[in-house]
């Protein structure tokens, strides 16, 4: 589903990037952690080709992604902090989507889900944080793509979105999808990923299941474990 | 799967489309094609004589469209980045985005400024007078000029992450552009007098969009007193045909470059 190769980026003369290698296979949910900084972000954004690396390769779904736009409509990515332009209205927002990535949706369900339906005819730039995100959850769900990203999807939701996203998020695992999500979240990470991968130092420094993870650290609480995994490296 | 292959072309149509709705439907807009219009009905009040109102509006066309042009690149550039950032997480190219986006900026400045100035002058008899053709002239050239300093205040603004520094220069481009480069220009010709300074002058005209489209009405209106040096010199070489034709040549080339760099630089940045 995912390969990248030795990639290498730096911003200035900051690496965030050191020759990561990561090989993700299809179905599943993969969380992405490391401490702030260690390239979450930038990695998911290299995938999206966002971001330009300096070197490496990265192939997304058998198709290379430098200067390749078309693999993107098999790709469903949520950002990280939901802007959107402010005097669009929320039923426009949704339109505009659906005719740019021309693709079947049902937006109907997902708006029902998390109660947006009195938000529709509002502008962007008057919601709350909390329902942007949600209107970002609808757009990112809407479509049916193998690969869905999620940049802290839990940003700014209450208990009851908290709940009926990770539904969703369950759901579309059981179709076989593939999620890569990253998340300060250790609860919800520990509920629903299946695999961690620990970024540090713009590499992967530990990848495999909460329960080796947990062997591997000596510790029994996935928190501490995580926690035990960044201390561990400041002593080598 | 023949649905499933995006034709690049037109999801840049589609993204042009939503720019310009997006300005159309903004009060600046508004104000602009306001402002075209009462300048234009004032001017012919005035100088009641359409062949005079568009000398002057050249004056104020040539100096007021490329600040408009920048201000509101530079402007719609940074107000949209959350626009363009959810864009390039889609199935698009990135140069169908930005160049979406420019000729949509672009495409409604010059709209306003066709509508705002064409509206009151037809009223006033335009298409049953000589002055038709050289009204037409102004109306290209203030497109030109729209067209050639949006580029540029894209340009700038995708070189610049910080807004106020972004602005800043984008504001400085014009003005070198609009004043700075004829004080300049001037300087030198009195310092360097002794030399014959043709072909330096010829070719100083060439490298400032506004100074170009100057030469090119006038030489249109062929109003030698107005010329100035410049223009007496483009005149005397190339003749009054082969002058227009070379001034438009010029105009197309300042602004196919900054458009092709455009897609050229957007192509290379990271988001």
């Amino acid at each position: 589903m995912i390969q990248v190769e030795s990639l290498h980026k730096k911003f200035g003369k900051n690496v965030v990037m050191a020759g990561l290698e990561l090989d993700i296979h299809q179905g599943g949910i993969f969380a992405i952690l490391g401490p702030n900084g260690s390239g979450k972000t930038t990695l998911i954004k290299t995938l999206l080709g966002m971001v330009i690396p300096n070197k490496g390769s990265i192939t997304v779904m058998d198709s290379p992604v430098r200067n390749k736009w078309n693999y993107r409509q098999d790709i469903n990515y949520l950002p990280q902090i939901a802007n959107f332009p402010g005097n669009l209205r929320v039923k426009e927002l949704i339109a505009m989507i659906k005719d740019i990535r021309q693709k079947p949706s049902n937006e109907q369900k997902l708006i029902g889900l998390f109660g947006l339906e009195p938000f529709l005819d509002k502008k962007l730039s008057n919601l709350s944080g909390g329902t942007k995100q949600k209107v970002n959850i609808v757009l990112t769900f809407m479509f049916d793509s193998p690969l869905i990203i999620l940049d802290e999807p839990t940003n700014g939701l209450d208990p009851l979105s908290l709940i009926r996203l990770k539904e969703l998020i369950f759901e579309e695992k059981a179709k076989g999808k593939t999620f890569l999500i990253t998340s300060h979240i250790m609860q919800f990470v520990e509920e629903v990923s299946d695999q961690i991968v620990y970024l540090l130092e713009g590499k992967i420094y530990f990848k495999g299941s909460i329960l080796e993870l947990k062997t591997k650290t000596g510790q029994s609480n996935f928190e501490h474990a995580i926690a035990a995994i960044s201390t561990h490296n400041n002593h080598d | 799967m023949p649905l499933r292959q995006y034709q690049p072309t037109t999801t840049m149509i589609k993204i042009l489309k939503y720019s310009f709705y997006d300005l159309m439907r903004s009060r600046w807009s508004y104000v602009y094609f306001l402002f075209y219009l009462l300048l234009g009905f004032v001017l012919l009040f005035l100088n009641n004589e359409l062949s005079k109102a568009v000398i002057t509006l050249m004056n104020v066309i040539i100096v007021l469209v490329p600040l408009i042009g920048t201000i509101f690149g530079v402007m719609y550039y940074y107000n949209s980045k959350e626009f363009t950032e959810l864009l390039l997480a889609q199935p698009i190219k990135r140069s169908s985005i930005f160049l979406g986006q420019y000729f949509g900026v672009a495409g409604s400045l010059t709209v306003s400024l066709v509508l705002g100035l064409g509206i009151p002058f037809t009223l006033y008899g335009l298409f049953q007078s000589n002055a038709i053709w050289d009204f037409s002239l102004l109306l290209i050239t203030g497109a030109f000029l729209t067209l050639i300093f949006t580029a540029v205040a894209f340009n700038i603004a995708l070189a610049n992450e910080n807004k106020i520094k972004g602005f800043g220069y984008a504001v400085l481009a014009w003005l070198f552009l609009a004043v700075i480069y004829d004080g300049l220009f001037l300087m030198s010709l009195i310092v360097f007098e002794e030399y014959p300074l043709d072909n330096l002058s010829l070719i100083a005209t060439m490298f400032n969009p506004i100074d170009l489209s100057r030469t090119l009405i006038l030489l249109k209106l062929d109003i030698s007193a107005l010329l100035g040096y410049t223009g007496a010199i483009f005149k005397q070489f190339f003749g009054t045909n082969l002058g227009l034709l070379m001034s438009i040549f010029m105009l197309f080339l300042w602004t196919v470059i900054p458009v092709w760099r455009l897609g050229y630089v957007a192509k290379r940045k990271d988001f």
